[in-house]
C-alpha cells in the first residue's frame, strides 16, 4: 500500500512539473490529465469514493475537454517550435 | 508505517500547491497560468481532504445494512465535492477570457499584452509613455515607429 | 527583476508551508462534527450515503450557492464568448466512423448518467457526477458533427426549470413550518431506492441543472469562431 502511494505521488509530481515545462500544449494537457487521474486514485485510498468519482469525471474528463476545445480555438493545437 | 504514508500524502499536497503557485507566478503565457490555477486547485483539494484522515477508517457509506465501526468524516468530503465543481466553473470562465484576450490583442504573451495595455491607456490619456529596458523587441520597434 | 521577486515569493511560500507542516498536527485530530453526523445521519436523513446527507441535508444551502456559482460562471462564459459570426471558417467534416461511434455513445452515457444520479443516496455518486456524464452525453454527438449547433434555448429552459425546481422543493419545506431545504417526506427504509425523503428529487434537479449548464457551455466554446 505504501509503495503504491509512493509510486502514484512520484508520477503525479513529475507530471505536474511537466505541465509547466512542456512546450507543446497538447502534451501539457495530457500531463494534466495524468495528474488528475493520480489524484483520483489517491482519493480512493483516502476512503473518499464520492470525491474520487467527482475528480475522475470532472478533472480527467470535463476539464481536459474544456482545455482541448479552448486550445483548438486559440490556435495552439499544433505548436511548431 | 502510518507516519510514512501520511508524510507522502502531505508532500504530494504541498508539492502540487507549490508547483501550481510557481506556474502562476513564473509563467509568461496565459494558458500556462490557467494550467497553474488548475494544479493549485487540485493540491488544495487534496490538502483539505487530508485534514481529517484517520488510519483504519472506512468510507462513510452503509452497504447491505452493515455499519462499519470507524467511518471517515463526511463533512470535508462534501466540501471538496463542492470545491471541485467550482474549480471547473472557474476554469471555463478563465478559458473564455483567454479567448477574448487573444481576439483583442492577437497574442497570449503576458509581457506584450501588458506593454500594449499601458500603451493604449497612455494614448487614451494623451501622455507619453517612458520606454523601459524590459520591453520586448516587437514593442520597442513599435514605439520607435510611432515616435 | 521580476524573476528574482517571483523566486523570493516562492521561497517564502515554501518556508511558510514547511512551518505549517511542522507545527500543526495532522491525522490525529478527532473530527467531532463528523462523528456526530455519522452516528445520527442514518435515522435522521435515511440516506445510506452519508456524504449525500451532508451535501443535501445538513449543508443543503452550500449546494444551492454552488449551483449559483456554476450558473454565474457558465453565463459569464457565454457572455464573454459572444455569438459566432455567420460565415466563419469551420472544422472539416468528420467521417462515418466518428459519427456512428458518437451516436452509439449517446444512449450508453445517458443510462450511466441517469443511474448515477438516481442512486446518489445509496452508492457513491449523485447529481454532480451524473450531471457531468449527462453533459458529455449531449455534447459528444455535436462534437462529431462540426457545424451543427445545439439548441441553446432548450438548454436554458431546462437549466432554469431544474434550478427553480430545486428552490421550490426547498421552499415547500418552509410551508410546513420547517427551515429552508429541510428534507421532506418520510425517510423510508435504509438502502431502498425510494428512501431518504426528498433527497433523490433534489439530486435529480441538481443533475439536470449541472448537465444542461455544462453542455451549453461546451457547445458555446465549440461554436465560437477561431480567433485568427
Amino acid at each position: 500500500m505504501e509503495l503504491l502511494v509512493l509510486v502514484i505521488v512520484i508520477v503525479m509530481l513529475c507530471s505536474a512539473i511537466a505541465v509547466l515545462l512542456l512546450k507543446d500544449f497538447l502534451a501539457a494537457l495530457a500531463a494534466f490529465s495524468v495528474v488528475s487521474l493520480g489524484l483520483s486514485v489517491l482519493f480512493v485510498i483516502l476512503r473518499a469514493p464520492d470525491v474520487a468519482m467527482t475528480e475522475a469525471a470532472i478533472g480527467a474528463g470535463l476539464s481536459s475537454l474544456l482545455f482541448a476545445l479552448a486550445l483548438r480555438r486559440l490556435g495552439l493545437w499544433h505548436l511548431r517550435s | 508505517m502510518s507516519m510514512d504514508t501520511s508524510l507522502i500524502f502531505h508532500i504530494a499536497a504541498f508539492g502540487l500547491i507549490l508547483i501550481g503557485s510557481a506556474g502562476i507566478v513564473l509563467s509568461t503565457h496565459l494558458v500556462r497560468i490557467i494550467f497553474g490555477i488548475a494544479l493549485l486547485e487540485a493540491g488544495a483539494n487534496l490538502l483539505l481532504l487530508l485534514a481529517t484522515y484517520r488510519e483504519g477508517s472506512s468510507a462513510p457509506i452503509i452497504v447491505d445494512g452493515q455499519i462499519p465501526a470507524v467511518m471517515a468524516d463526511p463533512v470535508p468530503q462534501a466540501l471538496v465535492l463542492t470545491a471541485i465543481v467550482i474549480g471547473v466553473g472557474i476554469l471555463a470562465l478563465a478559458l473564455s477570457l483567454a479567448l477574448r484576450v487573444q481576439r483583442a490583442y492577437g497574442t497570449l504573451d503576458l509581457r506584450e499584452i501588458r506593454q500594449r495595455l499601458e500603451q493604449d491607456i497612455a494614448d487614451e490619456a494623451g501622455i507619453e509613455l517612458p520606454s523601459s529596458i524590459d520591453a520586448p523587441q516587437a514593442v520597442v520597434k513599435r514605439q520607435e515607429g510611432r515616435a | 527583476m521580476r524573476r528574482i521577486s517571483s523566486a523570493l515569493f516562492l521561497l517564502g511560500l515554501g518556508l511558510l508551508i514547511a512551518m505549517i507542516f511542522q507545527t500543526m498536527e495532522f491525522g490525529s485530530v478527532a473530527p467531532l462534527v463528523g462523528q456526530a453526523i455519522n452516528a445520527t445521519a442514518a435515522e435522521q436523513v435515511g440516506a445510506a450515503n452519508f456524504v449525500t446527507s451532508v451535501v443535501l441535508g445538513y449543508r443543503g444551502f452550500d449546494t444551492l450557492l454552488e449551483l449559483t456559482i456554476l450558473f454565474t460562471a457558465a453565463t459569464a462564459g457565454g457572455l464573454v464568448l459572444g455569438k459566432p459570426r455567420a460565415g466563419a471558417v469551420r472544422d472539416p467534416d468528420s467521417g462515418f466512423i466518428l459519427r456512428a461511434g458518437a451516436d452509439l455513445f449517446f444512449p450508453l452515457l445517458l443510462v450511466v448518467g441517469l443511474y448515477i444520479i438516481l442512486h446518489g443516496h445509496l452508492t457513491p455518486g449523485g447529481g454532480f457526477q451524473g450531471g457531468v456524464i449527462l453533459a458529455a452525453a449531449f455534447f459528444i454527438p455535436i462534437l462529431a458533427r462540426p457545424g451543427t449547433s445545439m439548441d441553446h434555448r432548450l438548454v436554458s429552459i431546462i437549466e432554469g426549470l431544474a434550478g427553480a425546481g430545486f428552490i421550490l422543493i426547498g421552499l415547500l419545506a418552509m410551508l410546513g413550518g420547517g427551515d429552508f431545504l429541510t428534507p421532506l417526506l418520510d425517510t423510508g427504509e435504509l438502502g431502498a431506492l425510494l428512501s431518504a425523503g426528498s433527497l433523490p428529487l433534489l439530486y435529480i434537479a441538481v443533475g439536470l441543472k449541472v448537465g444542461s449548464e455544462l453542455a451549453g457551455l461546451l457547445a458555446q466554446l465549440s461554436e465560437t469562431e477561431a480567433s485568427d
